[in-house]
């Protein structure tokens, strides 16, 4: 805890910082699209944002594997942790993707595969926050929350390749092809430099996140403590 | 291996005896389909376009409404206890219940579905592959959905909250069901999702009962 | 064969119940587990049928082959009874001599026979008294055999006939070098029977 302790404000220093200048190459020496203009920059914190929404995810998985399996005890912390920071990411993706949506399309919403399978992302986030609220007992919650995540990497591929299967209006992944990326640079550092801030923005919110959450089990466990206490002082008191 | 068959025909005896739970997925199969041209509008040319979708998204609300149950009336009169103390692994007892329930639900739910078609006007032709369709389809929805039932035994709302859960996993067999149906209204093939919704049914099969099963061991201690 | 414990470790949502338990149960012994509520009698049975874990220590069965499971060489007899509503009481025996134990419905009659519940064969259990659908729970117990019995409150809701009838089923289980853990707040007048009081702390008292 005082390792972290001491490196957050660093590290939430260091992602203000990256992504004041990620913005500022965004909006100021990023040129504009030729067919949709200005409005297009917004893609340098959508596409970004989606990065964090999928990437998250993969933390959670990793964290929920590495509870049932290695028994990691910071590994549920972690996992409960990151879930409303992944579903905040996929929420701004989709968010600032509607936004793009309708001067690039002319609609708020459409229903092709990226944000199709983005939107389903979101709602496997709600079942794991869900899930885990709805079960008192915080052991099992963190162990059954765990198997859904798994279940959850397991299928997001399969529901991937459905999705796209199903259609194809999105434009190709223009970033990650075999053979490099197809972006112009001036274009693609920007896109590059924002994902890093909004990697590092992650690293910052969970660590405090997770922090919290260590907080609250110690005061927890000082309250389950003093209840026991009291029980236990309770039969000579009575007894006097 | 005798022992699963005598799990399985206890869940099908015990679903018979039960008859409300089945009576009533496919109760609510029929309203839910009835509803739709209500809201829709009695366009018949609509309705037979879209009544794939309409059938195969009414048939997984109706397969959820019955898989809450799968394994929590077990669970809450001790029987789960002893059928975990049998031969069988876990698994085999989580997947044997899936089977059970794709048995005594899936299978009715799939066959009334093309009944329903005659609602939505749906072309007779197509009635073959819609037929075929479900029936490979919806291995995986009770499959998947043991697996909901299993994480959502103890929890609040479980009925609710399995939907939320097990809704998404479900768009990979909603879409290529859909697919492999439509397929004869237009021009794509019928074979490519057909395979597809196959080998989702089948990956579920082997692979859900491990995720129900260690659902399971966690909430029996 | 001998049920050991050896330093028991036993933590259920966090909290430790049992604390360092160790027993050693010979072919025809009884352990008598007695201790008041909360003192983890019904967690040490659960983790000899093999639902829960120990945390440390070991918990095993000497002179068992190694492919079988603790577990499959227990009946588990809880405070639920186990018995589905819908089936008639025949139905429910013999499900579990089937399922069990690979045996017919012959056996399940032995065991309703031996705990009176033969002339009930065919009502459904849901009609059944707390008294009957108990002895139906217990009737298992005779109707496939398997060294290791687990009992937890057995006697709840039995009249006094019953609880003869159980103790008989137990003692002739004893007899044939069978072992029996149950936890009791009754006086049980198994024969070879030794007391182990939990307390509080999850140790021996």
């Amino acid at each position: 805890m005082t390792l972290s302790g001491w490196v957050l404000p660093w590290v939430s220093a260091l992602a203000a910082a990256i992504i004041a200048y990620g913005l500022y190459l965004a909006f100021f020496v990023a040129p504009p699209d030729y067919l949709q203009g200005e409005i297009a920059r917004i893609m340098f914190v959508h596409v970004p944002s989606a990065w964090l929404a999928m990437g998250c995810y993969a933390v959670i998985a990793a964290s929920s594997f590495g509870l049932l399996v290695f028994r990691h005890p910071l590994a549920d912390v972690s996992a409960k942790a990151a879930a409303p920071i992944g579903a905040a990411f996929t929420f701004l993706a989709l968010f600032t993707g509607s936004l793009w949506g309708k001067p690039a399309w002319g609609t708020y919403w459409v229903w092709d595969a990226r944000l199709t399978s983005v939107l389903i992302l979101f709602f496997l986030y709600l079942g794991l926050i869900a899930l885990r609220s709805s079960i008192e007992d915080e052991t099992l919650a963190s162990k059954l929350t765990a198997i859904l995540a798994l279940v959850g990497i397991v299928m997001l591929p399969i529901i991937k390749f459905s999705v796209e299967w199903a259609n194809t209006l999105h434009q190709p992944a223009s970033v990650l092809k075999i053979g490099g990326p197809t972006i112009h640079p001036s274009i693609l550092t920007p896109l590059l430099v924002m994902g890093a801030g909004f990697l590092v923005l992650f690293i910052a919110l969970h660590l405090k996140a997770m922090r919290n959450e260590i907080m609250r089990r110690r005061v927890k466990a000082l309250q389950l403590a003093e209840v026991a206490r009291a029980q236990a002082g309770q039969v000579p008191a009575a007894a006097e | 291996m005798s022992a699963i068959w005598t799990l399985v025909a206890r869940d099908l005896r015990l679903a018979v005896r039960q008859g409300g739970a089945v009576g009533t997925a496919l109760g609510f199969y029929m309203i839910v389909v009835a509803l739709l041209p209500l809201g829709l509008g009695p366009d018949l040319n609509l309705l037979s376009r879209i009544a794939p979708g309409i059938l195969w998204i009414a048939l997984l609300l109706s397969a959820l409404l019955s898989l809450g149950r799968v394994f929590e009336s077990d669970f809450e009169d001790g029987t789960l206890d002893i059928l975990a103390l049998g031969p069988l692994p876990l698994e085999l007892v989580a997947g044997a219940k899936a089977f059970a329930h794709w048995v005594s639900t899936g299978i009715p739910l799939a066959l009334l579905a093309p009944v329903l078609g005659i609602l939505l006007n749906l072309d007779l032709e197509i009635y073959p592959a819609l037929v075929a369709t479900m029936l490979a389809g919806t291995p995986a929805v009770s499959f998947i959905g043991a697996v909901g039932a299993a994480l959502t035994l103890r929890a609040r709302r479980g009925g609710l909250l399995v939907a939320l859960l097990v809704l998404p996993l479900y768009v990979p067999t909603l879409v290529f069901g859909v697919a492999a149906i439509g397929s004869l209204l237009g021009p794509e093939g019928f074979l490519a999702p057909f395979l597809m919704l196959i080998a989702i049914s089948l990956g579920a099969v082997v692979l859900a009962p491990f995720a129900a099963a260690a659902a399971l061991r966690a909430q029996m201690q | 064969m001998q049920l050991v414990a050896e330093n028991l470790v036993l933590k259920r949502g966090g909290r430790t119940i049992i604390n360092g338990l160790s027993f050693q149960l010979g072919a025809g012994q009884a352990l008598l587990l007695t201790g008041a509520n909360g003192s983890g009698k019904t967690t040490l049975l659960r983790s000899v049928a093999g639902f829960l874990k120990p945390f440390t220590g070991e918990l095993r069965a000497d002179g068992l082959d190694d492919e079988q499971e603790l577990g499959e060489l227990c009946h588990y007899v809880g405070h639920l009874d186990g018995n589905k509503p819908h089936l008639t009481v025949m139905e429910n025996a013999a499900f579990y001599a089937g399922y069990l134990g690979g045996l017919d419905a012959s056996r399940a009659q032995v065991g309703l026979k031996k705990f009176a519940l033969a002339e009930l064969a065919d009502i459904p259990a849901a009609y059944l008294s707390a008294g009957q659908k108990r002895r139906l729970a217990l009737a298992r117990l005779v109707a496939t055999p398997r060294p290791i019995w687990l009992l937890d409150e057995p006697t709840v809701s039995l009249d006094t006939a019953s609880v003869a009838l159980l103790v008989d089923a137990v003692n002739a289980h004893l007899a044939t070098g069978g072992i029996v853990v149950a936890a009791t707040h009754l006086p049980l007048a198994f024969t070879m029977s030794t007391e182990l009081n939990l307390d509080a702390q999850g140790k021996a008292a």
